[in-house]
């Protein structure tokens, strides 16, 4: 009976597991075998572009109602569905600014490049429509699986910055021109902290592939600690690291320099209206997710089910669940942190992460050397990965905060 | 330790994240439409006309068109006519009362300075903020009879200061009716002197005593 039980279980489990692939090829079944390739491409390429588009359009307003209730407010609850009294707590809102976005003017400055201007966010988001290509969704749902997926995802990640100095340069506006200047400054100086924060995953698992790394992180120490690259000293630090560059990259506070308005205006965007301003929030949304998606790929496990009993539910859905966590922690970080000043931003990247990630990288090394140490000294092995972590963050802290912090103020407390 | 501020800061952050779902004391704004907040009694905006009245406010204006708040509104937004014919007043003697009265909201800039130039407690600050209208040509210029409110209203409005020009009027009242009473006996003791003496200069002065005196000083 049980038996029986387990097995309809399973079934049932992997069907849902499938549930995805089963559902494309069942849409392109009629097709020509040489059409249904091209046919489930740009079904994939379709799904994922709608899905993340929803999703970017639930992050505007949940992202708002996040804010709002860290601020004690209840947040934009009114546009609900339209013509009647329900209101859906303000979930409609995406929708009516999406409508708003449409219908406003879309206004070029005479002086400005009129190609390059109509350019730069459409290549803005294409870049980071690409990045989606290679993050692993679930255990079988990667769009394209590259053997070099995290040099591909990095690679399209860094074209963005290109995109984001056109539009400045197109702007024919100092301050469109200095904010993109700054930006690229400051995506340039995350960038390498960025990348050293992934090498050491890449070394550990031996792959540049994404789904691979995913599946070096399966099974569980103990039946309860999951493998994730996270539950390593290495890896808890390289995350962190990767994490606070991910912020700066995709702009997010307290990293928005770029469009720090009361200096900059609204920075690259300055001069754009309309659909052209909301195609480059819908980039950042898309870069902020990708990332994301990157982050939970590296180091949280990918589509991995945190305890055994759990890989029940479909792969999918922890992917999703690990996502909208760490999309969660930017929006939390965003109601916390006030922006930093373009040199205090610039010295956390080069004189603190970029160290950091360094002797990351050779704790790293160090890990992978003593990955056949057992029993007892397993206990030093990770006392001597842990202290080579935390001296060096406390020691640099300390030297670049002397003098500086804790502030003292002298007529408030 | 580095970083322990952020921390502290991320803890603060959450806190009030959920404490905005399960402590509605918290929250410090309104539903604004379904749900609204006392205004402060000193919140003013935008003059209304005082009539004793609500059931004939028209009649019962205190405003006597004596013209000084529209020689003294600075953005010049009142336009006064004056009566041809007199009404008693709220002191109950007869007075002028404005055939028209209109103010351009749109170019009130509520500085209260028509009120505090009155001398007959007539024009008072509103506390009215839904003024938006469809029509900024016409709908934003008032004339009597939006502008005319009963005392009643501005009690509520404005309760301390309506109490305290109540008073104020009670007594005027009961002063203008002590000195027509004083005034009145004093006609009755000079009567016999004045059929003596002096009739042409008693007779008006016995007849209407209010009228010969500067109104209100």
């Amino acid at each position: 009976m049980s038996a029986a039980w387990t097995n309809i279980a399973t079934s049932a489990h992997s069907l849902l597991e499938r549930l995805p692939l089963l559902a494309r090829d069942f849409t392109t079944d009629w097709l020509p075998e040489s059409a249904r390739w091209l046919a489930n491409s740009l079904i994939t390429i379709a799904t994922v572009v709608v899905a993340f588009a929803s999703l970017f359009a639930l992050l505007t307003i949940v992202e708002r109602k996040v804010l709002a209730r860290v601020q004690n407010r209840p947040g934009p609850n009114r546009v609900g569905i339209p013509f009647t009294k329900i209101k859906l707590f303000g979930l409609g809102q995406p929708l009516a600014d999406g409508i708003k976005m449409l219908t406003k003017e879309d206004i070029v400055p005479r002086a400005a490049d009129q190609v390059l201007h109509f350019l730069a966010p459409v290549a803005l988001l294409a870049f980071s429509i690409l990045t989606f290509a290679v993050i692993p969704f679930g255990r079988q749902l990667v769009p394209l699986e590259l053997d070099a997926g995290v040099l591909y995802f990095f690679a399209a990640g860094a074209a963005t910055e290109l995109a984001v100095f056109m539009a400045g340069w197109a702007s024919h506006n100092k301050y469109s021109l200095l904010a993109a200047m700054r930006a690229l400054a400051q995506l340039i100086s995350y960038e390498l902290p960025l990348l050293l924060s992934i090498v050491p995953v890449v070394m550990l698992a031996g792959s540049l592939s994404t789904v691979g790394i995913v599946e070096k992180q399966a099974g569980w120490t103990w039946g309860f600690v999951p493998h994730w690259h996270v539950f390593t000293p290495w890896g808890a630090a390289g995350f962190a690291i990767f994490f606070v560059a991910a912020l700066a990259e995709s702009n997010r506070s307290p990293f928005d320099r770029p469009e720090a308005e009361s200096e900059l205006i609204a920075g690259h965007l300055t001069e754009y209206s309309g659909f052209k301003y909301a195609l480059f929030f819908m980039a950042e949304y898309f870069g902020m997710c990708a990332l994301c998606g990157m982050g939970v790929t590296l180091f949280l496990g990918g589509w991995q089910a945190p305890l055994p009993f759990l890989e029940i539910i479909p792969s999918y859905f922890w992917f999703a669940a690990k996502l909208l966590t760490l999309l969660f922690v930017f929006m939390w970080i965003r109601a916390t942190l006030p922006r930093l000043r373009i040199d205090q931003l610039t010295r956390l990247a080069w004189k603190f992460l970029v160290p950091l990630a360094l002797i990351n990288l050779g704790v790293a090394v160090f890990w992978a050397l003593t990955a056949d140490w057992t029993g007892a000294i397993r206990a030093i092995r990770w006392i001597v990965a842990g202290a080579l972590i935390v001296g060096p963050f406390v020691l640099i802290g300390r030297k670049l905060s002397s003098g500086i912090a804790p502030r003292t103020y002298r007529y408030a407390t | 330790m580095l970083g322990s501020g952020l921390l502290q800061g991320l803890a603060v952050t959450a806190k009030n994240l959920v404490g905005s779902f399960h402590d509605p004391a918290r929250l410090t704004t309104v539903e604004y439409p379904e749900q609204r907040t006392k205004l402060p009694e000193a919140y003013r905006n935008f003059p209304f006309l005082v009539s004793e009245n609500a059931t004939d406010p028209m009649g019962t204006l205190r405003c006597v068109a004596c013209q000084i708040c529209e020689k003294e509104c600075p953005p010049q937004c009142i336009y006064i006519e004056k009566s041809k014919d007199k009404k008693p007043d709220a002191t109950g003697r007869p007075q002028l009362y404005p055939t028209v009265f209109d103010i351009d909201t749109s170019v009130c800039m509520s500085c209260q300075i028509c009120v505090e130039v009155c001398p007959f407690d007539a024009i008072k600050m509103d506390q009215v903020f839904e003024i938006a209208t469809t029509d900024r040509f016409t709908a934003l210029l008032l004339d009597r009879e939006q502008l005319a409110k009963p005392n009643d209203y501005y009690h509520t409005i404005h309760p301390t200061e309506a109490a305290e020009v109540d008073a104020r009027l009670a007594a005027e009242r009961k002063a203008a009716a002590e000195k027509a009473a004083a005034a009145a006996a004093k006609a009755a003791a000079a009567k016999p002197a004045a059929v003596a003496g002096l009739g042409e200069a008693g007779a008006p002065g016995s007849s209407t005593p209010a009228t010969t005196k500067p109104p209100a000083a």
